[in-house]
Parts: structure tokens; sequence; C-alpha cells
């Protein structure tokens, strides 16, 4: 059985059952909308938003908090380098170390942003099988190219995952054990090189398989979405959520301004 | 007497930095209506010949003649492939769409059929090789005697004239193999075997020939 799983895709929720081209969508716009935000208000409020999808798609929350696990470790590298170099008021010193105020504010509204898109596209795109979401990409009009090199991609992965498998286990059973040593590099390197040689070998035998087929650079796509009622819905709200988002960075200020004027 | 199905004279190939080259002023004739089984050693050319068949490899001297055809350019070849239905020994060289429809669905697609006719195409065949109720399945998903068959489905919709198949049995269990041995003995065009199973070759076809660098003969 395979290694390789897409357990936020497997619901029921009444995210799963949406449009895929909706949800990729409002996702795009989501991303894009919080990653030009300056204002930790507006971070806040996408961060927000990213969790009322979440409740709504129903995923185990362990699994969820395992893979923010993983990007934050990132963002731990963030905290560590940009409070103590970015120019500005000096909160804390400790010998030549000194954090500024601005750089604690810019690892934080950082930490917010990437958290807050995270979310939402675990909430609307993880919850998307993949081979769903290539061709709803295929559907918004993305270049043939790019659809079909997500497909592709994914569709071998599988066979190369075999492939290494199968390789891991030839070395096992002649008593490899992994070491610090010249030996053990060596066997990763021929390991990763074999990998290396057979997914070409592959590639030629899927394109000539596509050639005795009568392959001539196109592709075709059967599958057919279609808008219902909860599409319009999710769109809507979703809609109305990411305005409220962008009045909290453009308006706001220009709200408080105006009263400040007063 | 009728029209040759498939011809070769004076064929010679060699593979780049071999030795030896594989064929060597080979000739080869199948007979419209004929059954027939490849066989020999392993590296004796039985998969080259396919693949020279198909235009997937140029001999280097040597005609190839196909429904009397001669056939030496890629333009010629394309037309082959609309004709000719290559069955490869590796079924996840040969599935590469998403779902079971999709693939059955893409050959037929390429012979310029509409939406519509192609997909009415591949629920009869797959339908034909008992695999209703397959269209929406993920094709990596599938198990290797349903990816075989499902391999073979996306051949057959295109209704190739001639069907050759590079050991199908490979990696089989005795239930798919008799699937595929009813499958093969209910089909009306003429199928060229490479196989090692000798069980399998015994139901399948009438004649079997051994093949050597100069020629196929029978046994």
């Amino acid at each position: 059985m395979s290694l390789i799983r897409e357990p936020f895709s497997e619901g029921d929720s009444l995210i799963h059952r949406l449009d895929p081209r909706g949800k990729v969508l409002v996702a795009g716009t989501f991303a894009v909308l919080v990653a030009v935000a300056a204002s930790p208000r507006t971070a806040a409020a996408g961060l927000a938003l990213a969790l009322l999808w979440l409740a709504l798609a129903g995923l185990p929350p362990r699994r969820v908090a395992a893979r923010l696990l993983v990007v934050n470790g990132f963002v731990v590298f963030l905290w560590l380098v940009l409070p103590f170099t970015y120019p500005g008021e000096v909160i804390w010193r400790w010998g030549w170390l000194a954090a500024t105020r601005e750089g604690l504010a810019a690892a934080g509204l950082i930490t917010l942003k990437s958290n807050a898109i995270l979310l939402g596209l675990i909430a609307l795109v993880a919850t998307v099988p993949i081979v769903d979401l290539g061709q709803a990409l295929h559907r918004l009009r993305l270049p043939d190219k790019l659809c079909h090199l997500l497909l592709f991609t994914y569709r071998y992965l599988y066979v190369f995952e075999g492939e290494y498998q199968r390789l891991v286990t030839a070395m096992k059973i002649r008593g490899f054990r992994p070491r610090t040593d010249l030996h053990t590099y060596r066997s990763y390197a021929y390991l990763a090189a074999m990998l290396l040689v057979r997914s070409y070998d592959r590639s030629e035998r899927v394109y000539q398989a596509m050639l005795c087929r009568g392959f001539r650079g196109r592709f075709y796509s059967l599958k057919e979405f279609s808008w219902q009622r909860r599409d319009r819905i999710f769109l809507t709200l979703s809609g109305l959520g990411l305005l409220g988002v962008a009045g909290v960075e453009w308006l706001l200020p220009l709200a408080a301004r105006r009263l400040g004027a007063w | 007497m009728s029209e040759l199905i498939i011809r070769v004279e004076n064929l010679t190939f060699r593979y780049p930095g071999a030795p030896r080259p594989v064929f060597q002023d080979f000739t080869f004739e199948l007979l419209p209506e004929q059954h027939l089984g490849l066989v020999g050693p392993n590296g004796s050319g039985k998969t080259t010949l396919l693949h020279l068949l198909m235009g997937l490899l140029r001999p280097q001297a040597g005609r190839i003649l196909i429904f009397g055809q001669e056939v030496s350019t890629e333009k010629d070849f394309a037309w082959v492939r609309q004709r000719v239905g290559l069955l490869f020994q590796n079924p996840d060289d040969q599935l590469f769409c998403p779902t079971v429809l999709e693939d059955v669905a893409f050959g037929p697609l390429n012979q310029g059929k509409t939406t519509a006719e192609a997909v009415a195409l591949a629920r009869e065949t797959m339908a034909k090789l008992g695999l209703e109720g397959f269209e929406e399945r993920i094709t990596y998903k599938l198990s290797g005697g349903e990816k075989k068959l499902v391999a073979l489905a996306t051949v057959l919709a295109m209704q190739p004239r001639l069907l050759l198949l590079d050991e199908p049995t490979a990696g089989l269990d005795e239930d798919t193999k008799h699937r595929l041995v009813h499958i093969l003995k209910d089909l009306t065009i003429p199928y060229m075997i490479v196989s090692h199973e000798r069980d399998f070759l015994n139901e399948t076809v009438k004649k079997c020939c051994h093949v050597h660098p100069h020629c196929c003969q029978p046994q």
C-alpha cells in the first residue's frame, strides 16, 4: 500500500461538497489579499475567516496542527533573526544583541499571515482531491501544460514511490544499515541516481505508449463541473468575507483618519 | 492470395553501442486471420520487433510493409498507430489519465472522434471486457490485474485491425489470465503475442514462432 495519502481530501463536509473551481478561486484571492496586507488587524481578520472555513470543513484538528507545525518550523527561524536585525527602537538588549520593537512586530505579522494563508489553503484547497484540482484548474483556463504537469507528477509519484520502496527493500535485505560513513553516502547516491535513471526510462515508455495511441500533443478532459446552489451561497458569503478583510486593511485606517480630522 | 498484414524484408537493426545487431537481414510475414505467438529467450528481440513495427524504433536497413503499405517516416507510422494496437508489458506505462474512462477515451479522441462518440466507444469496450463500473476509478489505484485489463481496453477502444501484445500475462493471477484468454478468443482481429508462457500461448494462438536474428521460425 502506498504511503502517499491525501487525508484532508477525504471527507463529506459542506466544504468538501463544494465545486472545486469556486474553492480555488476564493483560496487564491484570499491568499493574495492576506499576503499584501500590511496591518496585523487585517492578518487577524484573515485568520478568523480561515478558521471559519476550517470549522466548516470539519478536518481532524490534530492532523491540521501537525501540518501547521511543519510550516511554523520555518517561522521559528524568522523569530531568531528578524527581531535582532530589523532597525528600530531597541526594547531589549543582551550584550551586543539588541531586539527592536519593529523587528518583533514584523515577525509577529509574518507568523499571523503565513498561518492564516496556510489554514485557508488547508480548508479550501487540500479538501479537493488532486485529480479534481487538476481538472478544476484546467476549467479555470490555467495553461494546459501546467495542469498536465500537475496531473502527471501526481500520477507517477505513486510509481516512483513504488520503485523507491523496492530499491530500499533490495538494499535492506542485503543488510544495508544507514551509518555515517562513505559507504552509506555512496549507497544513497546510487539510490538517487537509479531513481532518476528509471524515471527517465519510464517517461520515455509513457511517451511511446501515448504515441501508439495516436497522441498529437492534445489532452482531453471529460470531467464536467456544475455550479450548485450551495456554491453560489459559498461564493457570495466568502466574497463578503474577503471584502471585509480588505475593508479592515484599507477602509478602517481611512475612516480612523477622518474621525481624527474631526 | 489475400494481402499480408505484415511483411518485413531484409531488416537490420542494432541498438546504439550494442556489439551485435538484434536483427540482420530479418524477414517476417503475418498472414490475415492469423494468431501468432512469438517466443524466444530474453534479449532475442521480441519486444524490439513490436517496437519496430509501431515505429518506436527505426531500422538501419530494410523495409516494413503494414496492410500492404510501406512505412518508414513518422507520418507513415502515425497512420499505422491508428490501425494497430500495442499492449505494453507494464500497464503503468500505458495508463496516464486520472480516471479510467478518460484513459480509455484518449485513443478514440486522438482519432478525431467527438467526446460523445469517444465516451460511448470507451463504455462499450469496457463493457466487453467486464469493466463496467470502473469509469470513475483512479487509474493508479487499481490492482495489477485491473490495470492490465484497463490498458487492454485503452487499446481496443481504438478499434484496431491488428493487436500486438507484449507479455500480457506478466504478473497476472490465474483468474485474470483466464479472463484474458476469453477476451482474446472473442476477438475477430488478428493478433500477435510475445510470451514466455506456454500454457497461455497454447490456449490463445495456433502457431508459435521462435525469433532469431534472421527470421522467425515456426516451431
